[in-house]
């Protein structure tokens, strides 16, 4: 991976029909990086990409590609591609003519094209599917094809729309490991947007968090969960049980009444700050003077572990943990040092409270509604 | 029972729209010296013998199909470009151009006949010309497009809006990504909308009598045929316009027959 | 794409065709010979109002003959099987393709008092019937001429009925009228009213029907404005008025039938 950006997004400002898009957004993309914007729904992530594809031109800032200015381009001229979310295959064209297309277009030999487009195809295991009519493609197969139809035009990036999104789940497991090999046999920057916060996690070198219009936090998948900078952050990225805490000084808070030994430090004294503790560092004791005591509210099997509601004097704990607790037991809660995550204040605080309204289909349910109106 | 009554009931209302076109071919064919239209005297081609020596007829004819032709083509590629133009635009834009679009559609043709050769009669005192075949052709333009631009804009919705940004993502500059993708998938509304706007064209009396001055078309020319309550002869031209559309319809049918044939086969494969 | 620059030779072809037309109408309709605004002509429309009674009255009667003699036909249409079907409807259509000028001029040619019709109950020994310049002729030749446009969008609403609504009806206990009364015909509705638009804007404004099935004694709307324009009362401000009118009337009369309609429907498969 090179030091130098390939591509610089800079002081990007976008607005569609006067409401903020993207506000002051800021992006170096080194050569070679599999970045993922991630976010929910409305968040800015797919403008963004469109801003580099050339598709959509920034009210304010530049984009900037192996540095030079880009920002006016038209997108024919670019030296990126797309993967658009429905794919966009060609319909009147087979499989070979939608993989030869832009070297069509580039006016390339017949004989290079012809040599290029079979080793497009054998890359993505579809020899043999040359003559086949794209409507007659499962969706795997022509999520392949839009794959190939892109890197056959040899681009120095490539964009991927929520190119996963139409897959089902054991497909969309598959793909996300098939994308990943070819993204490092070709050493081509990918720029992957998702909402899918797991997919973020298992396939980037570099996730950027975004919501409303802002980046929120940029950093390899490991800091993203392990270290979220906000209250957003942690919640969107796996689940979390985020407090409303005290720092007293460097290495002691306090939360949920009690003071913890923690491992943060550079807060002000007395600074009030966010807690976040994943519900698997989270451990199951049996009660004492020395830990949090709460009552199990409701318990799920989840597979790998059980998901535990805990009412720790009226705020609700979420732990997974492997061992079964009974509906209305007693509980105690073990929380280590470096399992507390502090955050400074930020717009979310409070936002994201705690789980006395959780479940599961709910959140589909939300997430269904969402992606509909997104739809609209 | 209930199915004797719908074959009966299915019988009799085509027999109430075939009957006439039927006794009037009967009588195209009919022997008579007195140009009765309704006893029957034998057997003759004499109608439409005098048909093809009709002079005035063969100048309507020929003025019908050069209006036809550039009417189709003029109001096709206007109505292609007014198409992609109206699909981008956006609420309450889109919803004017559209009601405005639809209103020579709506109205009664009469209506948009005098509204047209007000306009035409207006500009033709502008520039010391009289009404004719061109007058005639931009009426028909205008009567035409909102049938082409309404056989498109679907086709145009149903398309994956990505895909014309997906040319131009590979290289291809706007007006090409046009003609290499939108195009081909539009193709089939736009090729509707032409075949509508040649028929409406040549089947066009209101709008072509209103702008016509003195320019003679074929429905025209008819008009003034069943106005001097002639000859057979026009039997005779019922008959061979009837029979024309008869066997183009048959195979564009049969054509498309085949098409379905070879699309259901390959789908097998 | 740009929006702007793509649709700038529509807009202004809409503009000059479309836009200038209706205003040159409604420019001669309030000005006398002269250029002087007036309301005359306006007022003088008045004087027609028996013309317009007519008018609406032959209108309304043949899309009602339509829509009664119709709407079997596209029911039963519908319940064809699928090869059947194509048949039938380009059996419906046929004639539309054959100029309406002389699909009126047949019924000429059997209507007349020396006509086809006459001609074989004379020969049968019945007593003949005076039919041609009646209004029963004039309604006859609207309903001959547009029937198709009401079977046609009534069929092809009711082929797309999904059956197992009809079936969900007899399921919960309807008898075969209730059925239809409370299923089939509010579903089949949206191509009733744009059958009924289709059939009652040409009907209302014609005026070839009424001249040659008609006589003189009938006189039409339509008929009215052709005389101002191109006939013997040439006067294109009068002309203009009595079409401004015309226009009102057939915009206040959709309007009304889009009350009944809930939008979203589309009757129009008269494609081809």
């Amino acid at each position: 991976m090179g030091e130098k950006p390939i591509l610089s997004l800079q002081g990007i400002t976008v607005a569609f029909d006067g409401e903020r898009v993207l506000q002051n957004l800021n992006l170096n993309i080194r050569d070679g990086e599999f970045v993922t914007l991630l976010g929910p729904s409305g968040c800015g992530k797919t403008t963004t990409l469109r801003i580099v594809g050339g598709f959509v031109r920034p009210d304010e800032g530049d984009v900037f590609f192996d540095g030079k200015k880009i920002t006016d381009l038209p997108p024919h001229k670019r030296e990126v591609n797309t993967i658009f979310q429905k794919y966009a295959l060609f319909p009147h064209l087979n499989v070979y003519e939608n993989v030869a297309f832009g070297m069509r277009v580039h006016k390339k030999s017949e004989k290079e094209i012809r040599r290029t487009v079979h080793e497009m195809l054998e890359m993505v295991s579809l020899t043999g599917f040359e003559r086949r009519s794209v409507h007659r493609l499962s969706g795997g197969q022509q999520q392949r094809v839009a794959i190939a139809r892109a890197l056959a035009n040899d681009p120095k990036v490539l964009l991927l729309d929520e190119p996963l999104g139409a897959l089902d789940l054991k497909l969309r497991k598959d793909m996300q490991v098939e994308l990943k090999k070819i993204q490092q046999a070709t050493g081509i920057t990918f720029i992957f947007v998702t909402h899918d916060q797991e997919e973020a996690l298992s396939m980037s070198d570099t996730v950027v968090v975004m919501d409303k219009g802002v980046i929120r936090q940029i950093g390899t998948p490991q800091d993203i969960y392990n270290e979220p900078k906000n209250a957003f952050v942690a919640d969107f990225i796996g689940e979390s049980n985020i407090l409303d805490g005290v720092m007293h000084e460097d290495f002691l808070c306090e939360f949920a009444g009690r003071r913890f030994p923690c491992v943060d430090d550079g807060f002000a004294a007395h600074e009030r700050v966010d807690v976040v503790i994943r519900p698997e560092d989270i451990d199951v004791v049996a009660p004492s003077a020395d830990t949090l005591t709460g009552t199990v509210t409701n318990v799920t099997f989840k597979g790998v572990h059980y998901e535990i509601i805990v009412d720790v004097k009226g705020f609700k704990w979420m732990i997974q943990s492997t061992d079964y607790q009974e509906v209305g037991a007693e509980i105690g809660l073990r929380i280590r040092p470096d399992d507390i995550h502090i955050m400074k204040k930020s717009e979310y605080s409070g936002m994201f409270g705690d789980y006395s309204t959780f479940s599961d289909e709910m959140e589909e349910d939300m997430a269904a509604a969402e992606e509909a109106e997104k739809q609209e | 029972m209930k199915k004797a009554v719908s074959r009966v009931y299915m019988a009799l209302v085509f027999l109430f729209l075939y009957a006439p076109i039927l006794v009037l071919v009967v009588f195209s064919f009919n022997d008579t010296d007195t140009k009765s239209r309704t006893v029957w005297s034998g057997f003759s081609l004499r109608w439409y013998e005098m048909l093809f020596e009709d002079r005035m007829l063969l100048e309507a004819l020929r003025n019908t199909l050069i209006i036809a032709v550039c009417a189709a083509v003029g109001a096709t590629v206007l109505g292609t470009v007014a198409a992609v133009g109206i699909h981008s635009m956006k609420s309450w834009r889109r919803k004017l151009v559209m009601n405005i679009t639809n209103l020579p559609m709506l109205n009664p043709e009469i209506v948009t006949g005098v509204s047209l050769m007000l306009l035409m009669v207006f500009v033709a005192n502008l520039f010391g010309v009289t009404l004719g075949i061109v007058s005639i052709i931009l009426a028909h333009i205008t009567f035409c497009l909102p049938y082409v631009i309404l056989s498109i804009l679907p086709k145009l919705g149903q398309m994956d809006p990505h895909l014309y940004e997906a040319a131009q993502d590979l290289g291809c500059t706007p007006v090409r990504s046009f003609f290499k993708v939108v195009l081909p998938e539009i193709l089939s509304g736009v090729v509707t909308g032409m075949v509508m706007a040649f028929t409406l064209s040549l089947d066009d009396f209101i709008i072509s009598y209103f702008c016509s001055g003195t320019t003679q078309t074929l429905p025209v020319f008819i008009y003034s045929m069943t106005k001097k309550r002639v000859s057979p002869e026009i039997n005779a031209l019922s008959t061979l316009l009837f029979a024309v559309i008869l066997v183009l319809l048959l195979i564009i049918n049969i054509r498309q027959g085949k098409m379905g044939k070879k699309a259901a086969k390959e789908a097998n494969v | 794409m740009k929006a702007k620059a793509v649709s700038a030779p529509y807009l202004v072809w809409m503009a000059i065709f479309i836009i200038v037309p209706m205003l040159l109408v409604a420019y001669f309709a309030f000005t006398d010979s002269g250029g002087a605004f007036t309301l005359d002509n306006i007022a003088q429309v008045g004087q027609y109002s028996n013309v317009f009674l007519r008018s609406i009255w032959l209108g309304a009667l043949s899309t009602v003959v339509c829509l009664l003699l119709g709407y079997p036909v596209a029911a039963i249409v519908a319940h064809s099987s699928l090869k059947r079907q194509s048949v039938l409807i380009m059996l419906v259509m046929l004639p539309m393709w054959m100029n309406f000028l002389l699909r009126t001029y047949a019924w000429m040619t059997l209507l007349e008092d020396s006509g086809f019709i006459n001609s074989f109950l004379a020969a049968v020994g019945l007593p003949t019937l005076h039919m041609i310049n009646t209004q029963g002729a004039v309604v006859l030749g609207m309903v001959y001429d547009y029937i198709p446009f009401m079977i046609l969008p009534v069929y092809s609403v009711m082929s797309k009925l999904d059956p197992s609504v009809i079936e969900a009806a007899q399921d919960l206990g309807a008898d075969g009228r209730r059925v239809f009364l409370r299923v089939t015909l509010p579903l089949s509705m949206p191509g009733v009213i744009s059958g009924v638009t289709m059939v009652f804007v040409p009907s209302v404004s014609t005026f070839i029907i009424s001249k040659m099935l008609g006589g003189g004694g009938n006189l039409m709307i339509g008929d009215l404005i052709d005389m101002q324009f191109l006939g013997t009362a040439y006067n294109p401000n009068l002309g203009s008025a009595i079409s401004l009118v015309l226009m009102v009337l057939i915009l206040i009369c959709m309007g009304i039938m889009n009350e009944f309609d809930d939008g979203e429907s589309q009757g129009g498969g008269m494609l081809l």
